[in-house]
């Protein structure tokens, strides 16, 4: 099956880079990789696209003080009062003073309100995806290779954790945590339920590789569970980890803005996508554009990343250990 | 086959204890205390330890676990002396808010959103495994690609997204669906339908759009097997290969993915109750949280984890039936 897929990723593989003077030496896997994800239009704009985001995401105070605003300032020019507090202007408001338009009522910038939402929600996401990556991984190389006893604990907590209805269960987590820091409760709460996924994946190639002639090999050198595990076995586990990593994302990002669409995320004032959503759907007749700015970045942000996460999966695992 | 179905049915049993478990740790140890916001601003100490008293808050934890538990096989008796209250048989708790049984309140919401859910399931099951099948067996074709960029792209809408905007569209902007307001089933078929259908496209469009992909990749993986080639090379119509061969073994991995996905929302789909106003299980879960109604919240916590479990033990079963070899 791997083999039927390889040339289905196109042009990318060949060779044909290479100038006359450079030595035909096989590629670094990163650079054989990069250079398939780059020679697919869909791939390379997706990945542009979340590399924006993250950009944005990571200089959201710089690009909020250079838009004018603080994602918090009222501006009470910018609304007509007469109106029930809507934008002053065509499509919401947007001016050269306001680049996205504002919020009514308030007349909250949006520009600097939707690139700070970005900065809470990759955040969240992003950190909630580390957990699960790092707790899945080991869980999962736990039950693979040591088997045993192990495997039937680790692999009856997995079941058991993917018997919880999810979002029933954090929802409800998120209400009852009062006086907390609301994006690590957050960050946390999401990541618990997410491991058992990976984890499968992940019990199922270690499980493989337990007894392949490299590892006993190094067994028979006398290495230790520790050095064959970070030697032999992780390297050899990481593309479908990098892949399932990637998917996990836009999962997470949806995940976020639900809770704070439902209103249990984070708090105002602090801004996140779902939450501006939320409070924008009352105006989606009267202020469209408000409703559609925190939208169309929500739907950008998980659109990049799944194609990103479909294109690795293409190239780093082709045969499969899908969840 | 039946000691696979006893096993089975312990397993079921031992997961919902440590659901039940763990729900009631992590909602009965919040810091909000619920006698105190039961019994109001202007309330005595005594009155307070009596309401207490009478929410069994003052017993120790595992004592209230254990009560709970009891109550929900063989019901009990809430309070003491005059004014108890008897519970009767799946005794939930009450509801700090009105005081109505858990367990009725449930069952009075739940065909709502089992109507909701079976009424999506269906939708997405034909949209989404017709696109996924028809994709595969054109792979690389227009057909396929167009399908699949439009499979991606409405996956990654927010369901709410979508909500909003049929509901712009389809009932302000043109006026052919009506608002959705809930009808029974039983009171009249065609406007049960006519309401609901808003909701059901809302949430299969995003599940078709998940179906699609998955049983894309999987109808190409199955049409690659030898065995298709071989059903192919004896001269089986093409029809027949696709149908009975592929099919029937592509969809093995996409039914364990409908039976969790069905399982949870026949419980509530709580976004898309909350967005269109119907009065299901996940509107009456997210107004109890809103007022800290923990017997609400537990209740259909255990609801939702149960209808999760039984999904898989049913579709385990259908296995069980189909491949003689999980049974062992």
């Amino acid at each position: 099956m791997s083999i039927a897929n390889a040339p289905a990723t196109g042009p990318g593989d060949a060779p044909a880079a290479d100038g006359p003077g450079t030595p035909v030496l096989p590629d670094a896997p990163w650079r054989t990789t990069w250079r398939r994800l780059w020679s697919d239009r869909g791939s390379r704009t997706a990945l542009i696209a979340a590399a924006l985001l993250i950009l944005i995401a990571l200089t959201a105070p710089l690009l909020s003080r250079l838009g004018g605003w603080s994602p918090t300032a009222f501006d009470a020019g910018a609304i007509d009062p007469y109106l029930g507090g809507l934008p002053h202007g065509a499509l919401g408001g947007i001016s050269a003073e306001h680049w996205l338009g504002v919020e009514p009522v308030t007349g909250r910038d949006l520009f600097a309100r939707v690139v700070h939402g970005a900065q809470v929600s990759l955040l969240i996401a992003f950190a909630a995806t580390a957990i699960v990556v790092v707790t899945g991984t080991a869980a999962g190389i736990a039950a693979g290779y040591f088997g045993g006893r192990v495997d039937t604990v680790l692999s009856r907590l997995m079941d058991l954790t993917m018997s919880f209805p999810s979002l029933i269960f954090m929802i409800a987590m998120m209400s009852v945590a009062q006086d907390v820091n609301r994006v690590v409760l957050m960050t946390v709460v999401i990541g618990v339920f997410g491991w058992p996924g990976i984890a499968r994946v992940v019990r199922a190639e270690a499980l493989s590789l337990r007894h392949r002639e490299f590892v006993e090999a190094a067994r028979a050198c006398g290495s230790g569970p520790w050095r064959i595990l970070t030697r032999q076995v992780l390297p050899n586990i990481s593309g479908p980890v990098i892949a399932y990593t990637t998917l996990l994302i836009p999962g997470m990002i949806s995940t976020e803005a639900a809770l704070s669409f439902l209103g249990v995320g984070v708090r105002p004032p602090t801004p996140s996508w779902g939450q501006m959503i939320a409070e924008a759907v009352a105006y989606y007749e009267t202020d469209p554009m408000y409703f559609i700015v925190p939208s169309v970045f929500l739907f950008v942000a998980v659109l990049a990343f799944t194609v990103l996460g479909d294109a690795l999966r293409d190239i780093l695992d082709p045969q499969g250990g899908r969840p | 086959m039946i000691a696979y179905l006893i096993r089975r049915c312990l397993g079921v049993a031992g997961v919902l204890l440590a659901i039940c478990a763990v729900t009631f740790t992590i909602f009965y140890l919040l810091p909000a205390d619920p006698a105190a916001a039961a019994c109001g601003k202007t309330c005595s100490p005594e009155r307070l330890a009596e309401v207490r008293h009478f929410m069994g808050l003052d017993q120790p934890v595992w004592r209230q676990f254990g009560d709970y538990l009891v109550g929900i096989f063989a019901g009990r008796e809430l309070g003491s002396g005059p004014h108890a209250i008897q519970c009767g048989f799946p005794c939930l708790g009450y509801s700090y808010e009105n005081a109505l049984p858990v367990w009725d309140l449930l069952m009075d919401r739940l065909p709502v959103s089992v109507s909701l859910a079976f009424g999506a399931a269906c939708l997405w099951l034909v949209l989404g495994l017709g696109a996924g099948v028809t994709a595969a067996l054109r792979k690389g074709g227009l057909l396929d690609r167009t399908l699949m960029v439009g499979a991606v792209a409405t996956a990654s809408l927010p369901v709410y997204f979508t909500a909003v905007m049929l509901l712009y569209g389809l009932v302000r902007l043109t006026g052919l669906l009506p608002y959705p307001a809930y009808v029974a089933l039983t009171d009249d078929p065609f406007a049960w339908a006519a309401n609901l259908l808003l909701p059901w496209v809302a949430l299969a469009l995003l599940y078709a759009a998940m179906y699609a992909r998955q049983s894309r990749s999987s109808m190409i993986e199955t049409m690659e097997q030898p065995y298709i080639r071989t059903a192919r090379a004896k001269g089986l119509p093409a029809r027949t290969v696709v149908v009975k061969h592929g099919l029937r073994s592509a969809m093995t991995p996409v039914l364990t993915l409908f039976g969790m996905d069905l399982g949870a929302l026949l419980a509530g789909a709580v976004i898309t109750e909350s967005i269109f106003g119907i009065p299901g299980v996940g509107r009456l879960f997210y107004d109890a949280l809103q007022r800290s109604d923990q017997p609400v919240v537990l209740g259909v916590t255990l609801l939702a984890a149960f209808f999760i479990v039984a999904a898989n033990v049913v579709i385990d079963l259908l296995y069980a039936v189909v491949d003689p070899r999980v049974r062992s």
